[in-house]
This record gives C-alpha cells, structure tokens and sequence, in this order.
C-alpha cells in the first residue's frame, strides 16, 4: 500500500476518531456521576470537530471547515450551561 | 456566582459569533449558510452573554425587545415578497439588481427574505430563552 495523505487519512486517521468516539460513548453511558457525562459529551463533540475537519482534508470541501468552526462556537455553550445547571443544583 | 473566566471570554466570543453569523447569512445564497443558521448562531452569542452576565443584561445589550424583532423581520420578509408585486410579477418572484458589490455579491429580494428569516429566528429563540431563564 503507498502511503500517502489519502491512504492515511482513510486506514489510519479516521478509524482512530471513530474508536476514540466509541470509547467516549462507553463512558458516557456508564459515567458514575453526571459531570462525568458531560465532560464526555464535551469530548465526543471535539472528536466530531476533528473528524469533520479531517474528512475536509480528504474531500477538499472548504465548506465543511465553516461547520467545523460553527460547532468549535456553539458546543462550547452546550458544556456551559450543563456546568451552570450543575452548580445550580448543587446549591 | 459569575465566572470570572467565563465573562472574560464571552467578551470576546460575543463579537466573533454576531460577525459569523453575518457571514453565514450572506453567504446563504450560493453556498451551505443562510439566515436561520445565522439567526441560530447570533442568539447563541446572546444566549452565552445572558448566562454568563445575566438575562437583565443580556436584555439590554439588544437595542430593542425580541417581540419586536420578530415583527421587524416579519416586516422585512413580507416586503421582499410585495416587491415583486409592485413591478408586475406574481408574489414572491425573485428580483436582482444588476450592480454586484464586492464583498456581498448580486443583491435581490432572496437576500431580503434571508435577513427577514434571520431577524426571526433571532427574535423568536430570545423570547424562549430569556423567559425560560428569568421563569426560574
């Protein structure tokens, strides 16, 4: 096989993300406590950011850079106000 | 308990995420974008300055209440559609200028309607989500 961007980013980069976001989701499923969920959500959208901007690389869609910076915004919000409400309920 | 943290950023995210959100509706014509993801973007950002300042603060950084910005936008949205009318063309038919602006491009009623669109969505997520967080 020639190694090169194409093949990396196809047998290598990708099947990594995608292991890496099913390991997240383990423990957003068996997290003890619910901070824990959250910081693994938080996680799972920052692996789909990277997935979405290496899947930019392999297609040469620019467009799709622009959905990556837009979730970089607003997932952010998201863990946010999950910290607010937390601290919320525990006063 | 404000975060000192979080309030330092959001005075700089604010103006990135109102800019994006421009961008996205301007660009909404030709490629992925438009109004309501731009509408959705810019309530984000108002969204973020209510929790980490506050919804009263929040209320009054927009210059005018979200009720009468849906009407703004309704407004707006409604008139793109009647110019057409006012020319000869069934409502809704789509009218160009022929000039092309550097920045924006071809600018038409569709662009009209986007920002009517826009001035909607922002309006409409701000009622829900200063009413939600001043309900509690």
């Amino acid at each position: 096989m020639v190694i090169n961007l194409e093949n990396v980013i196809d047998w290598f980069i990708l099947p990594l993300l995608v292991i890496a976001v099913v390991i997240v989701f383990i423990r957003l499923v068996k997290g003890p406590e619910l901070p824990d969920r959250v910081v693994s959500l938080d996680l799972m959208t920052s692996i789909g950011i990277g997935i979405i901007a290496t899947y930019a690389m392999a297609t040469g869609e620019q467009v799709l850079i622009d959905v990556a910076i837009i979730l970089a915004l607003i997932s952010f919000l998201g863990t946010v106000a999950f910290a607010y409400y937390i601290e919320r309920r525990a006063s | 308990m404000p975060s000192l943290i979080l309030s330092t950023a959001t005075r700089y995210l604010l103006p990135l995420m109102l800019l994006f959100s421009v961008f996205v509706l301007i660009r909404g014509h030709n490629e992925p974008g438009g109004g309501f993801i731009g509408g959705l973007v810019a309530s984000t950002a108002y969204a973020l300055y209510a929790i980490s300042s506050g919804v009263e603060k929040a209320r009054a950084a927009l210059p005018i209440e979200p009720r009468y910005i849906i009407a703004v936008g309704l407004g707006i949205a409604v008139t793109s559609g009647m110019i057409s009318m006012i020319l000869g063309d069934p409502f809704m038919t789509s009218q160009w200028l022929d000039t092309v602006f550097p920045v924006i491009g071809k600018v038409g009623t569709p662009v009209m309607f986007d920002t009517g669109v826009y001035l909607v969505v922002i309006g409409v997520t701000l009622t829900i989500i200063f009413n939600l967080a001043e309900g509690e």
